[in-house]
């Protein structure tokens, strides 16, 4: 335990640094070349530079190769290929309009080189009623997951910093579970996540100077769902993800089927006169997580990233709840 | 509105705790013998049919709950 502190302290200063320095550089990179999008959210027309995916991607990338150096995990390797494929695929959806399939069945075969380099175990742990063991069942489950983490990562990316800061909450929590169900080596490896995450979000919080766009979300939720199996800690993590995972599912279970949002036409939320942000009664538009929020009465934009926050500190509890009832067995 | 919001997001804990035991007492003994080397693979696909059908009625329960608890917004 005592010879994991010195990697875990050099990994984390390496990730935060790294996109802490870079993020300035690239967000001048974008401005010259005019990559901007306009924020819907704001009054004036105000332009962010997208996407943020490539430093995102280069912290983690140079952060897990230094605990590679220390510990020579083939978890890492596994981790790094499929959160890289993640960034990979987001940054073509980033540049060019992909289909509604695009990204699940992309991100399916990101998740490849877990099973490849063996990084995972399949039994699958529940709390208070310990392990069942599911082999072929769970190659499945590794096949689905990245995808949904990733997608529902980038499903809550809707309002400056949100997308960011919640996973600063959520990785935190799951660093946190990992340290408690004792699978130290793994909670060094995931704790790099949340210093990315909250380097990114000095950036990306409001107002945002830039967006993390597809290739910074689908690469946070790629990575956060790679964890999460190779650490053995899936219904955790699942439960630290639970705001986000509500969202997807109101999403899909009122539009009912799997679809990009910028082809759904009903509009959630709508603006009020001073900007503040108020939900539709547009019978068209999908549920959200955001709507329901604002189904109390119109809020600002820093208001409902605040609600959405104190939802990811809640489950985030849960979460730590659930990895201590992991070692208790009724 | 926000307290139906941690309602919801309390109750969805409360069916993973509920579904895991549910899993780890159907799934874990079923054990198939006599068809030999593909005992494993009949196994494997009897678990997986149970763990589908398992999560479809996790998903109409939630779809239940949800429909009760955000009655009011859902439906304006």
């Amino acid at each position: 335990m005592i010879d994991l502190v010195i990697p875990a302290v050099v990994s984390c200063i390496v990730a935060f640094s790294v996109v802490f320095l870079t993020t300035p550089l690239l967000i001048q990179f974008l401005q010259k070349r005019n990559m901007a999008v306009k924020d819907m959210n704001k009054k004036e027309d105000v332009m962010v530079v997208r996407p943020g995916g490539p430093s995102i991607v280069l912290g983690i990338i140079v952060s897990e190769i230094v605990l590679y150096a220390f510990l020579q995990l083939n978890e890492i390797i596994a981790i790094i290929i499929t959160t890289s494929a993640a960034f990979a695929i987001g940054y073509v959806d980033d540049r060019k309009v992909m289909g509604g399939w695009f990204k699940p069945v992309t991100l399916t075969i990101a998740a490849i080189p877990i099973i490849a380099f063996g990084a995972y175990d399949s039994d699958l742990a529940f709390p208070l009623f310990g392990e069942v063991q599911i082999p072929a069942l769970y190659l499945g489950l590794i096949l689905l997951m990245i995808p949904i983490t990733g997608n529902t990562i980038n499903s809550i990316d809707v309002l400056n910093g949100v997308a960011t800061g919640f996973m600063v909450i959520a990785s935190f929590s799951l660093s946190i579970c990992l340290f408690i169900v004792q699978n130290y080596e793994i909670a060094i490896v995931s704790l790099p996540l949340g210093f990315v995450s909250l380097a990114f979000y000095k950036y990306h919080k409001i107002p945002s100077k830039i967006f993390p766009g597809d290739s910074g979300a689908l690469t946070l939720g790629a990575m956060y769902g790679s964890i999460a199996i190779v650490g053995g800690v899936e219904i955790i993590a699942a439960v630290a993800l639970l705001p986000a995972v509500i969202n997807s599912f109101l999403f899909l279970s009122s539009v009912k089927k799997i679809v990009e949002h910028r082809q759904i036409k009903g509009k959630p939320v709508d603006h009020t006169e001073d900007f503040k942000l108020k939900a539709t009664t547009d019978r068209t538009a999908p549920v959200t997580l955001v709507r329901l929020i604002l189904a109390g009465g119109p809020l600002s934009e820093k208001q409902v990233g605040f609600a959405i926050f104190k939802l990811a500190i809640f489950s985030g509890i849960l979460a730590v709840i659930t990895a201590f009832m992991m070692g208790v067995s009724l | 509105m926000k307290s139906g919001i941690y309602g919801f997001l309390f109750a969805m804990w409360i069916l993973i705790l509920i579904g895991g035991g549910i899993v780890v007492t159907i799934l874990g003994p079923i054990e198939v013998t006599g068809y030999g080397d593909a005992n494993w693979f009949i196994g494997s696909l009897i678990k997986a049919i149970i763990a589908i059908i398992l999560v479809v009625i996790w998903i109409l329960v939630l779809s239940k709950m949800k429909n009760w608890i955000f009655k009011k917004e859902i439906r304006p």
